[in-house]
């Protein structure tokens, strides 16, 4: 077995990442955020991208780093309220927003990487977030139209790969990462162990690899927490 | 005011039933948790992608890959299960939570809820609250009767942007519990000293007396 898919710079996996492009990005928070791909994208200076993801980061960590770079012309996220920049940006409006529930959101991922171009569902009926959309009855319900997203690059992260980039996620920080996975026309992911090919149990991968094109070993993740919380007395 | 949360959650978890799963909403909801029952099987569901969290982590157990919606650590129940975002709302939106409990901003008489957003003011973002409210088999608000000026957060109609339109169940305060029928918004209980007229009194929304004597 040769390299396979595993790439050694970060910096050249995202080279071909150009101005304008739409990234569909993994994470929860600061949870399961490609770390290293959002550094080496900071320090390229790609700009104009269109960003998806659940959640925007903070203002000095995750996407925020973009965001302060003033590197996204455009969010689709589904909660933004932990980063001051990003509310400035957008009061500002210098950030272009696409609010959508979280399930939708995961689903409009989901979507766009399975093929299917659109689905109905109920969430959003009779909300804000149903103006413009063709609205469909089903069993005397109302469902809205919400379409699958397909971006042209991908950034995600997991814990451990093979080389040919069948992918483990650890505990919550799996999230959003193999949906954008999915999304992704080219997926570059990041984990913290590279292993042989055949050492991962077929039954244990959550992401097969057909969905992941480029594979980088990250090293000193910071993981950052958002909100530490412990039992009461260990505080 | 602490006492008036805690009035409140000690309502709230008088919803959760043995075997049922659950969804938590941030804020008040969170802190219904700590109310349930230690005999009972109730797994509770963060929309990140855990059925099982457990207690808050001792500090040399935290682990930055397992938090709840609320982004705080946690921990995980024995029998608890990890999945991604898209399996986490296909139990959400598919109707397998049994129940969920959400904090409120405003609520309407014909349960409308509104609570992602104020215009020009604060953008955050309605999370996994507009898929929570449509999909999960019973849906419980919980909030404070009255704002910051005293006003009313039941009213007529929602005059914030809506989560969800005719979707909650029951709504707690600290004041009453309502529940929300085809006949109407209908006064369900009274907190414990509070009485009839200081509810209608402090209700902007019109609603149908169906006390239990």
């Amino acid at each position: 077995m040769g390299k396979g898919k595993v790439w050694n710079s970060f910096e050249e996996a995202v080279a071909d990442i150009k101005d304008g492009d739409t990234l569909a990005v993994g994470g929860f928070g600061l949870c399961g955020i490609p770390e290293k791909s959002i550094a080496a994208l900071v320090q390229r200076g790609t700009k104009d991208l269109t960003v998806v993801s659940n959640n925007c980061g903070v203002d000095d960590w995750g996407l925020g780093l973009l965001l302060a770079n003033k590197q996204i012309k455009k969010m689709i996220a589904s909660y933004v309220g932990e980063n001051k920049i990003f509310e400035q940006q957008f009061l500002s409006g210098e950030l272009e927003v696409e609010l959508t529930p979280q399930g939708t959101l995961a689903e409009r991922m989901r979507a766009g990487g399975a093929g299917i171009p659109g689905f109905y569902t109920a969430t959003g009926v009779g909300t804000p977030i149903a103006e413009g959309k063709e609205v469909k009855v089903f069993d005397g319900k109302e469902y809205i139209l919400e379409k699958g997203i397909v971006a042209d690059f991908a950034l995600v992260k997991a814990w451990k790969a093979d080389k040919l980039g069948n992918l483990v996620f650890r505990k919550t920080s799996r999230n959003f990462n193999p949906l954008a996975a999915m999304a992704g026309k080219i997926t570059i992911a990041e984990v913290e162990e590279i292993v042989e090919v055949g050492e991962l149990n077929p039954d244990h991968i959550h992401t097969p690899g057909v969905f992941v094109q480029r594979v980088l070993l990250g090293g000193n993740y910071e993981k950052r927490i958002e909100r530490l919380t412990v039992k009461k007395g260990d505080a | 005011m602490a006492d008036t949360r805690q009035q409140i959650v000690n309502r709230a978890v008088k919803e959760i039933q043995n075997g049922m799963n659950v969804n938590l909403g941030i804020g008040i909801p969170t802190l219904v948790a700590n109310a349930i029952p230690a005999d009972y099987d109730v797994l509770l569901q963060s929309e990140n992608g855990l059925l099982g969290i457990g207690p808050y982590p001792a500090e040399e157990a935290v682990d930055p890959d397992l938090i709840n919606a609320g982004k705080e650590t946690v921990t995980a129940v024995p029998g608890a299960s990890f999945f991604d975002s898209a399996e986490s709302f296909a139990m959400i939106r598919g109707g397998h939570i049994d129940l969920a409990i959400l904090g409120g901003m405003e609520v309407s008489e014909t349960g409308d809820l509104a609570n992602w957003m104020i215009p020009g003011k604060m953008v955050k973002g309605m999370g996994g609250a507009m898929d929570l409210v449509v999909g999960a088999k019973r849906v419980v608000v919980v909030m404070e009767h009255v704002n910051k000026n005293g006003e009313s957060k039941i009213k007529k109609q929602c005059e914030l942007p809506l989560t969800g339109k005719g979707v909650v169940h029951r709504l707690i305060t600290d004041l009453a519990v309502f529940d929300f029928t085809e006949e109407g918004m209908q006064l369900i209980e009274l907190t414990e000293g509070v009485t009839l007229e200081e509810v209608k009194e402090k209700t902007a929304a019109s609603f149908n007396v169906a006390l239990a004597i």
